[in-house]
């Protein structure tokens, strides 16, 4: 290994794969943070076991079927766990520990919209599926040279492929589930069932913002590209974008600016830049993240009061919604000015006369992902609640999963309010 | 005028409000309270150790009440507390010698309405 441009750039990938590993420290934060005290233990073990059921099933399956030799554009068919070992090549690895990370942001993001009712040995099943199946067929598409590939759809660093998929699977199973005891009276009204530690949450989302470090400026595999310094400004500023958005839009909408909804603003702008950060410019970026800002406020009010889906952390509306809008965005915004740092040659989105071809290819990426991945979802959770049943029993929920389910109590010692 | 002070399970607490406000009581003070009686406790398990639990959360639940509100009002306890097992809980009904609004001076009966 005497090729300096190949040490930087494994370092490179490793220093931004183990960045985004911190993502999960973030999203069991902020789900913590989000949710009750009585369900605390429960959401720390799933986003704890998700991550190391999916990152072996990665290792074992879903690499080769995201990255393995291509058959019909659909899946991947090679490079499963023994074509890794034995590579004198250890970039290969540096790609490995990369990609498994992404993976493992996917499948950590269903926890939140699964929370405080989904039995714990059914979410152990659901991440076995996510990793080893779904996410990596979903990857091929997109990012392995699969169909999506071929008809010119950018998603650079995963709106559709990471934040969607986690998205439509989150909504899959809340609607499987059914929302949480007391969410809604009879006559369909909503209650707020308030989060109880809003510095977690807030912590998470800081953790979660720190980790896009990796995510966005990493997805170019390469500390030698030019592009890496504008995607983090891309990515900065849309996040920032984001937050003032929806801070703007529930202060003159509720009186207030609502911290929760600040935060997951924050968020909403993230996602949003993550499929176009290296290709549209920072303009753009602040424009997508205000917009985002404001998609993820109106889609939260609207899955709650409108569609009556309990979503205790707002993870559709913020990965789902937003994930599928920034994929958009790339084909109004791209400037192939930008996008060439980044290695794609001419191209332009609608309003900088690249014409509607790159649109298409994004709305084509992001309806598919959606129909495959919320389609073979909803028919997981569906086989699941008809056989061994999704949802824990009415007395576990009101207890509490954290007893029922895991035997013990998150804190341990503090009288804990046990009354809705 | 009586003071009906019951121990229920925390979880029985929603449906404890649900009979509650059907039977037409809308006023109640709630407490978040240890305690053992018959139950006698509960284990948790920490590391591997089995942990033996003896103070069992529940909820206390004050409500003033006229004399012709005392059967709904403990009826509507029952019902919502009731599920056959040991844990269940206690009603207490104690006289009421006295009862003043802060805000109006109103006494007795009238305040408690």
């Amino acid at each position: 290994m005497d090729n300096p441009a190949i040490n930087l750039d494994t370092v490179w990938v490793l220093f931004t794969a183990f960045l985004v590993f911190f993502m999960q420290a973030g999203f069991a934060m902020v789900e913590t943070g989000f949710t009750r005290a009585k369900n605390s233990v429960n959401i720390l073990m799933k986003n704890l076991i998700d991550f190391c059921v999916g990152s072996v099933l990665f290792f074992l399956i879903g690499f080769g079927l995201m990255f393995g030799k291509d058959a019909g554009g659909f899946i991947g068919t090679s490079n499963f766990v023994v074509s890794i070992i034995g590579q004198s090549d250890t970039s290969n690895f540096a790609f490995w520990i990369f990609q498994t990370v992404f993976a493992a942001t996917a499948a950590t993001i269903v926890s939140g919209a699964v929370s405080e009712r989904i039995k714990f040995k059914n979410y152990l099943i659901y991440s076995v599926f996510i990793s080893g199946l779904i996410y990596p067929i979903v990857g091929h598409w997109i990012w392995g040279g699969g169909w999506l590939a071929d008809m010119g759809m950018i998603d650079f660093a995963g709106s559709t492929v990471v934040h969607s998929v986690g998205g439509w699977a989150g909504l899959a199973g809340a609607i499987m589930l059914g929302p949480r005891l007391g969410k809604y009276n009879r006559d369909g009204s909503s209650n707020a069932i308030t989060g109880h530690n809003i510095p977690l949450a807030a912590l998470g989302v800081f953790i979660l913002w720190f980790g896009w470090y990796g995510f966005n400026p990493g997805s170019t595999l390469s500390a030698s590209s030019p592009a890496i310094s504008t995607i983090a400004v891309t990515t900065t500023l849309a996040a920032s974008t984001g937050a003032l958005a929806a801070m703007f839009f529930t202060w003159i909408r509720y009186k207030k600016p609502d911290a929760s909804m600040t935060l997951n603003g924050a968020l909403a702008g993230l996602v949003g830049i993550t499929a176009g950060c290296a290709v549209v410019s920072p303009y753009s970026a602040m424009i997508i993240g205000s917009l985002c800002g404001i998609i993820v406020c109106i889609s939260v009010e609207l899955f709650d009061k409108k569609f009556k889906i309990d979503d205790p952390v707002g993870a559709v509306s913020v990965h789902g919604v937003c994930g599928l809008f920034g994929t958009l965005f790339v084909g109004l915004f791209a400037q192939s000015k930008y996008a060439s740092l980044a290695g794609f040659e001419g191209v332009n989105g609608l309003f900088f006369g690249g014409g509607g071809k790159l649109l298409l290819a994004q709305f084509t990426g992001s309806i598919s992902v959606f129909v495959w991945t919320f389609g073979t979802m909803l028919l997981l959770f569906f086989l699941i609640k008809k056989t061994i049943g999704l949802r824990v029993s009415r007395e576990t929920e009101l207890k509490g999963l954290d007893i029922d389910e895991h035997g013990m109590e998150a804190y341990s010692g503090f009288q804990i309010f046990l009354n809705d | 005028m009586k003071l009906i002070i019951a121990m229920i399970q925390p979880h029985k607490l929603p449906d404890v409000k649900k009979e509650l406000f059907d039977a037409e009581v809308y006023k109640m003070t709630i407490t978040n309270v240890l305690g053992c009686g018959q139950q006698k406790g509960y284990e948790e398990t920490y590391r591997g150790v089995i942990h033996e639990v003896n103070l069992l959360k529940k909820i206390r639940l004050e409500i003033a009440v006229n004399e012709d509100f005392v059967k709904p009002t403990v009826e509507a306890i029952k019902n919502g507390a009731y599920t056959g097992n040991i844990g269940d809980g206690k009603i207490f009904i104690l006289d009421l010698p006295g009862c003043i609004r802060i805000r109006t001076g109103e006494e007795g009966e009238k305040a408690i309405g």
